[in-house]
């Protein structure tokens, strides 16, 4: 196992000790494993509360800050965060004007949030939930898990965060995140796999010209292999997939091409540019766009393309400042 | 009944405390097995979440044994707040559950642990909204329920009701090879999970397997 690490059961701890030692701005509790914004106590504001696996990285202790998260909860690599670290984090945060919680929709998630959620409110901490489901490669009926949550939950923690920021109560905040998620969707595409410092092999093998399509952000097999293509031809699938689930044509989009922690910058760039061709031969325009990797699976190559159809208030709200280890403007 | 061993027709707090313990073994002995039957359709790290998850009940399991329904209790707490994902609230509530149904008893009869298994199984349902056929530990743990009860109603006693259990265990866990996944992340695969066990019917298995060996010794 080629990574750098010291040892794999400290992967987790050992990061946060460096996130803690880069972002002073941050307070990093190792032994409850949250990650928190020093800035906003007792400031009255609705708190918003986000975590789990790590491996995401910048997801989600990288958007903790103004104008997006008060508090992160990173769980082992790919698992999710326990019900005390979130109840810890949530805790931590409450400014006496309620909890929001964003969570992406993968059981485990799920279901340590909801136990999280059912002890913050025997402490009198009003909790909303927002479940990020963007995924358009998961059939979404009664016989699947849903949706997973992927590249949009960052469109939902920023848009959110900074509702919350202007003072907005709970009701609206949890409303918006809604409304952003609900507009949003994500297709991804894996180039290669990567491997789980603990488990120490990668999580599916691919041939030489091998891609899978339809991934989530777990290191979990896609739905379907394929030969490698061009990356046009990649993005056309991306983007024919999100546009048969949710048609573009006539929306003007915030557009996110991800990169999955180990393809470069100058392919994510390749995919940019053949996803603004492709939103132009389609009729959709790209109103706001972010190109990097910002939901990773750790060493995975490959990219997510994530769009949400914007509103001028979904706009405004996207532009407001924002101050974070990963995402920083207009401050 | 003569000649032979005594065979144990209660569960007292030391036997609930050895399960636990014998459960743990033999998780780890496994975690290798479960990890690499997850990277199959998950994401691969079954085996690693509930060797730390188990490592903790035993860690929280008090040095004098408390009555058997505060034993599952706590190490049913213990296993939420250490395993994560979602087998740490599905293990953890069945625990709980188990362990409220056993009330105050010092004893537990065959009886009582049969009506203990339907509150776990019901917990896991309820939580992780699955049914059998899903390819999820229902798939394990909802036959092992109903053989248990099967076998009570017949007259067994608690070891050959145990013994039932964790043989419906192990051929609902095979059973859940050619399924497609419809709960937890190995849904996200659609038909491409057909073909492969599920990890978590195979932890289930381990879990009723340990009760069955605990009960066995002391069979002799």
């Amino acid at each position: 196992m080629r990574k750098l690490i010291n040892d794999p059961a400290d992967v987790v701890t050992d990061a946060l000790r460096g996130l803690a030692a880069a972002h002073p701005s941050l307070r990093v509790d190792p032994e409850n494993r949250t990650i928190v914004r020093t800035d906003t106590a007792g400031s009255g504001k609705v708190a918003l509360v986000s975590g789990g696996g790590s491996g995401h990285e910048p997801l989600h202790g990288g958007f903790v800050g103004y104008g997006m998260l008060d508090a992160a909860a990173p769980g082992e690599v790919f698992t999710s965060p326990v019900p005390d670290q979130i109840l810890a984090a949530t805790t931590a945060v409450h400014g006496g004007a309620g909890v929001l919680h964003v969570v992406k929709n993968y059981t485990g998630d799920v279901l340590n949030f909801r136990m999280a959620a059912e002890l913050a409110e025997d402490e009198d901490i009003e909790v909303a939930t927002v479940v990020v489901n963007d995924d358009v490669a998961v059939e979404d009926s009664t016989f699947t898990a849903g949706r997973r949550g992927t590249g949009a939950t960052l469109f939902v923690e920023k848009i959110a965060g900074a509702r919350a920021e202007e003072g907005a109560d709970l009701a609206a905040v949890a409303e918006v995140a809604r409304e952003v998620n609900e507009r949003s969707r994500s297709f991804g595409v894996a180039l290669s796999p990567c491997t789980v410092p603990a488990a120490g092999r990668p999580t599916f093998e691919l041939g030489e010209n091998e891609m899978e399509l339809g991934i989530g952000i777990h290191g979990e097999p896609g739905r379907e292999r394929a030969t490698i293509r061009p990356a046009a031809e990649i993005v056309d699938v991306a983007l024919t997939a999100i546009d048969a689930d949710m048609p573009l044509a006539g929306e003007e989009l915030l557009v996110l091409v991800n990169g999955m922690g180990g393809t470069p910058l100058i392919e994510q760039y390749i995919a940019f540019a053949a996803v603004s061709d492709w939103l132009a031969g389609h009729g959709a325009t790209i109103g706001r766009s972010l190109v990097g990797p910002y939901v990773t699976s750790l060493e995975m190559a490959g990219c997510m393309v994530s769009v949400c159809r914007l509103t001028p208030e979904l706009a405004r709200l996207w532009d407001a400042p924002v101050e974070t280890p990963a995402l920083r403007w207009g401050r | 009944m003569s000649g032979g061993p005594a065979r144990p027709e209660t569960l007292d707090a030391a036997m609930i405390t050895a399960w636990i313990r014998h459960t743990a073994e033999l998780v780890a002995a496994d975690a290798e097995r479960l990890t690499r039957l997850d990277a199959a359709i998950g994401d691969g790290d079954h085996g690693l979440n509930l060797d730390r998850g188990f490592t903790a009940a035993v860690a929280a399991l008090p040095g004098e044994p408390d009555p058997p329904g505060r034993t599952l209790i706590t190490a049913g707490r213990a296993l939420v707040s250490k395993t994560g994902g979602a087998s740490g609230p599905l293990y953890g509530t069945a625990l709980r559950r188990a362990g409220k149904a056993f009330g105050d008893a010092t004893e537990v009869d065959a009886a009582l642990l049969g009506r203990a298994l339907r509150a776990a199984v019901d917990g896991v349902q309820e939580l992780g909204q699955a049914a059998e056929g899903d390819k999820t530990m229902v798939d394990a743990l909802a036959p092992a329920a109903a053989a248990y009860e099967t076998a009570l109603a017949a007259g067994g006693d608690l070891p050959s009701c145990v013994r039932a259990a964790a043989e419906a265990a192990g051929k609902g866990a095979e059973a859940t090879v050619p399924m497609t996944a419809r709960k937890g992340r190995a849904s996200y695969l659609g038909a491409r999970s057909a073909g492969h066990l599920d990890p978590g019917a195979a932890s289930t298995v381990l879990i009723l397997r340990a009760l069955a060996d605990v009960v066995g010794e002391a069979a002799g």
